[in-house]
């Protein structure tokens, strides 16, 4: 049963007629092109479907259109701001924290979360946080390098 | 496939418009194998590439190859960049477009950099010398007084003097044809070429924009999802689609064995498939994940000789110590990030395809063959590509997306789910190998009789000092004329075909025999080394791990092993711990020092060495596909584990410098030590010998028990 749903993506408020059983990730890759956001399992065992509602990581493969309605949503494409790169993106060019580049948009919402509720995560805070995304390339290593460097630049260090 | 329905698909002609002006330089990859598989395909050209120097001064390269993740986007761009003295950044790679770039028969074997790069730096070297000759003629200056720099061409004395490529090329067409081979710069004056460089593929990747060809998005596209059997060798006896067609907007399509349903939305589409009622004739296999072993060496064909010398019998008379042992290695899957994707877009006569696939000219001859367009009516494009491994050399999906959007007369992707990935994949090959040795009173290998059964007979070439050997290979890894069809679904070739498996046995057998010498195993190599390179490379790596070893089991859960894969010299060390309650095991550290002959980025080798230790633990501790009567029981990565953030050691790399010797491959010589160098650590602290991969904490335990 289709029904009109309003909710915040990107920054700017959605309005979208859809039945509201539809996993989040068909709705953003499919209806909306947003293609950033990757189906990779399709049942919530890799990451690479990770979006923020509400600043809090879901994996969209496994979350519901009705659980948006009034909420907002940030994608990999949501996350540069005024054009400019943010620094987690930055990071992972600098350390080169990627090879295919696929479960990189996943990796990156999954790192700018913990970010905004630890500003100064240790090494193993980013393993326990991260363990659900999965790299095949085996990045792992440089991710966590990129993510305690884009820390420092959040939180204005220079070092 | 008829060999005459290969033709080229654009002639230089063509692609001169196409471009517009500029300077071209034609030249061949010098790759044997594509050299090989292009004879009697009527190939109008010996070359196989284009190097372009357009009017805007904007260089760019055109050739088959495809970039997965692996890095070669970069490192053939610095290659070319260092040689026609241009920045890096006005560098274009134009790859794996059938439409733009010259045939090409895959990527993969680690032969990219190694085969395709020397030719391109000639045809640079030649590309550079037209426009010291173009230059030379504009600045009335002769040659020899003449520097070229950052794209630009300036009199060497006077250097305001000068003219850019930009203005070179503005209203020429020439076209060169690199038959003779010019002089190339020496490593010693290299900058961008040996240069620790950033990707050049970062960038869209990490802002959401890199386009895989799950990406595409067509007007009036539509996603289709295939009924699929339960089982390999299952087989549809009747399906009832009344339920699916009452899906509004769904269209339902059955064309001989195939029943797809499609909708403009990929959930939609397998939400019907998932309403098709089917009955299936069950699979005929028999066999499962412990029975398969016994299975294959029944079904083995006789051996072919890999490489032999001396005699066995002779070998056997001087040893002092014997040594019979058996390993054994279970299917392993690709699981690619990106399952395989394919989009099919036909207007009038002419098909476009995108792919994830490593071998788009493969795709193209497949795709023409199944709508029966000539192949220059099909053009296969190859966008970002989410991992391959082996695994993307083919795939269904590109000539299922083909009939679909032939039979809808809509553009179709088809985007295979995991369970379709786990299904469908060709997965690294089961296989046994049995190896008798011998060493004599002086603690040297005096035989070696090695039986390989459907491994792949890579890196199997004893590299040690050994008298007397025999290597015979009873079945490859590959298709079926290799034996590939004793296996109950597909195999094929898996990052570092053969290898794998060839150096968990070779060299935990190694180990064996130093413990018997009484021996440390490093002490052990060295004494049955002559080759200097291997030699150095295992110090490279014991002197990065400043540790000292003991004869095993030393209890310090130290481990090592060193290989020769097609070129590449490593030696890799590591540190573990083995929880021997649970049967698990903690890796700690891993030392890899590679020798790839002359490296072209540093911190591109380090990537694919960082890569291949991450992934190869997989395959060391749990990547076993378990299946049953035909069936694939791992469907997804709850039950099929991969390595993830927690497994991750430390890595260091050492890259041992060799810049006389040509650039040789390094996507894959890492991974393939992994198998031996872990077991060789776990017997280091438990005692207990591993024969078998994957070393998952069943198994460690029964080992213990």
């Amino acid at each position: 049963m289709e029904k009109n749903i309003r909710f915040k993506l990107n920054g700017k408020t959605l309005s979208l007629t859809s039945d509201p059983d539809r996993m989040l990730l068909w709705v953003l890759r499919s209806d909306l092109d947003l293609t950033g956001t990757k189906y990779s399992c399709g049942e919530g065992f890799c990451g690479a479907c990770t979006v923020l509602v509400n600043n809090e990581p879901v994996l969209s493969c496994q979350f519901p259109l009705q659980g948006v309605v009034g909420k907002e949503i940030l994608t990999i494409e949501g996350l540069k701001n005024n054009g400019k790169l943010h620094p987690l993106q930055t990071a992972f060019m600098q350390h080169n924290a990627l090879q295919c580049g696929f479960c990189t948009p996943g990796m990156i919402l999954g790192a700018y979360s913990m970010l905004l509720k630890n500003p100064e995560p240790s090494t193993k805070d980013i393993v326990d946080t991260m363990e659900g995304n999965l790299c095949r390339c085996g990045s792992y290593n440089r991710i966590i390098q990129a993510i305690q460097t884009a820390a420092r630049t959040m939180r204005g260090d220079k070092s | 496939m008829r060999d005459d329905t290969y033709s080229f698909t654009l002639d230089r002609r063509e692609f001169l418009k196409l471009v517009g002006g500029g300077i071209v330089i034609f030249f061949s990859t010098g790759d044997p194998l594509a050299l090989q598989q292009r004879r009697g395909r009527r190939y109008p050209e010996d070359f196989n590439a284009y190097l372009l120097i357009g009017e805007d001064g904007r260089v760019s390269c055109f050739t088959g190859k495809i970039e997965m993740g692996q890095g070669i986007h970069t490192s053939l761009a610095q290659m070319l960049a260092e040689e026609l003295d241009v920045p890096l950044n006005s560098v274009d790679m134009v790859m794996g477009d059938t439409e733009l770039c010259p045939y090409d028969s895959g990527t993969f074997g680690s032969r990219s950099t190694k085969y395709f790069g020397p030719p391109l730096r000639q045809a640079a070297a030649e590309a550079r010398a037209v426009l010291i000759q173009l230059a030379s003629e504009q600045l009335g200056t002769p040659q020899k007084n003449l520097t070229a720099k950052e794209g630009n061409i300036f009199v060497t004395d006077n250097p305001q003097k000068k003219v850019s490529y930009a203005q070179l090329a503005k209203g020429k067409k020439i076209e060169r044809h690199l038959e003779k081979k010019p002089p190339i710069k020496h490593y010693s004056k290299h900058t961008v070429s040996g240069n620790p460089t950033d990707r050049v593929d970062s960038k869209p990747k990490v802002t959401g924009e890199a386009k895989f060809a799950v990406d595409i998005r067509l007007p009036d596209m539509l996603h289709a999802k295939i009924l699929r059997p339960p089982a390999h060798g299952a087989t549809l006896k009747s399906a009832d689609t009344s339920a699916a067609k009452k899906i509004p907007n769904i269209q339902v399509i059955q064309d001989k064995d195939m029943i797809a349903v499609l909708h403009k939305h990929p959930d939609v589409a397998e939400k019907a498939l998932g309403l098709i009622k089917a009955q299936f004739e069950p699979s005929g296999s028999t066999l499962d994940n412990k029975t398969i072993f016994k299975h294959l060496k029944d079904s083995a064909p006789n051996g072919n000789v890999v490489t032999e010398e001396g005699n066995i019998e002779d070998g056997k008379r001087l040893s002092a110590k014997t040594f019979e042992k058996a390993y054994y290695n279970h299917y392993v899957a690709h699981a690619p990030s990106e399952p395989h994707t394919a989009v099919v877009n036909i207007e009038g006569d002419k098909a476009t395809v995108w792919a994830s696939t490593q071998s788009p000219f493969r795709a193209q001859g497949e795709v023409a063959q199944v709508l029966g367009f000539p192949l220059e009516k099909v053009r296969v494009i190859t966008p970002f590509v989410g991992c391959g491994f082996g695994g993307k050399n083919q795939g269904n999906q590109i000539t299922e997306a083909a009939r679909l959007a032939k039979l809808s007369g809509k553009p179709v992707q088809v985007a295979w789910t995991r369970k379709e990935e786990f299904f469908y994949d060709t997965f690294r090959p089961a296989a046994v190998i049995d190896i008798k040795s011998g060493i004599n009173s002086a603690n040297q290998i005096v035989f070696w009789e090695y039986h390989n059964y459907f491994a792949g007979d890579r890196s199997s070439q004893p590299f040690y000092n050994i008298p007397h050997y025999k290597v015979q290979s009873m079945g490859g890894w590959g298709g079926r004329s290799e034996g590939g069809s004793v296996h109950p679904f597909g195999v094929g070739a898996w990052r570092g075909p053969g290898s794998n498996t060839n150096v968990f046995a070779i060299e935990s057998h190694i180990d064996i025999m130093a413990e018997e010498a009484g021996m440390n195993p490093l002490e052990f190599r060295l004494h049955n080394l002559t080759d200097e390179r291997m030699k150095r490379i295992l110090l490279a790596a014991a002197e990065k791990f400043g540790k000292t070893f003991a004869k095993a089991p030393s209890g310090k859960g130290y481990g090592l092993a060193c290989t020769d894969y097609l070129g590449t010299y490593l030696a890799t060390m590591a540190e573990v711990n083995v929880n021997q309650n649970s049967g698990e095991v903690r890796v700690g550290r891993v030392v890899c020092a590679q020798d790839t002959g002359e490296v072209i980025n540093p911190e591109g080798v380090r990537m694919q060495i960082e890569g291949c230790i991450t992934m190869g633990l997989g395959y060391c501790f749990t990547e076993e596909i378990r299946f049953s009567n035909g069936r694939i029981l791992d469907e997804n990565f709850d039950t099929y584990e991969i390595p993830r953030f927690s497994w991750t050691p430390k890595i260091e790399t050492v890259l041992v410098d060799n810049p006389e010797m040509p650039p040789q491959g390094c996507g894959e010589p890492a991974i393939t030590s992994m198998g031996a160098v872990i077991a060789n650590a776990v017997y280091d602290v438990i005692g207990k010998r591993m024969f078998t991969l994957p070393m998952t904490p069943a198994r460690i335990k029964e080992a213990l028990s």
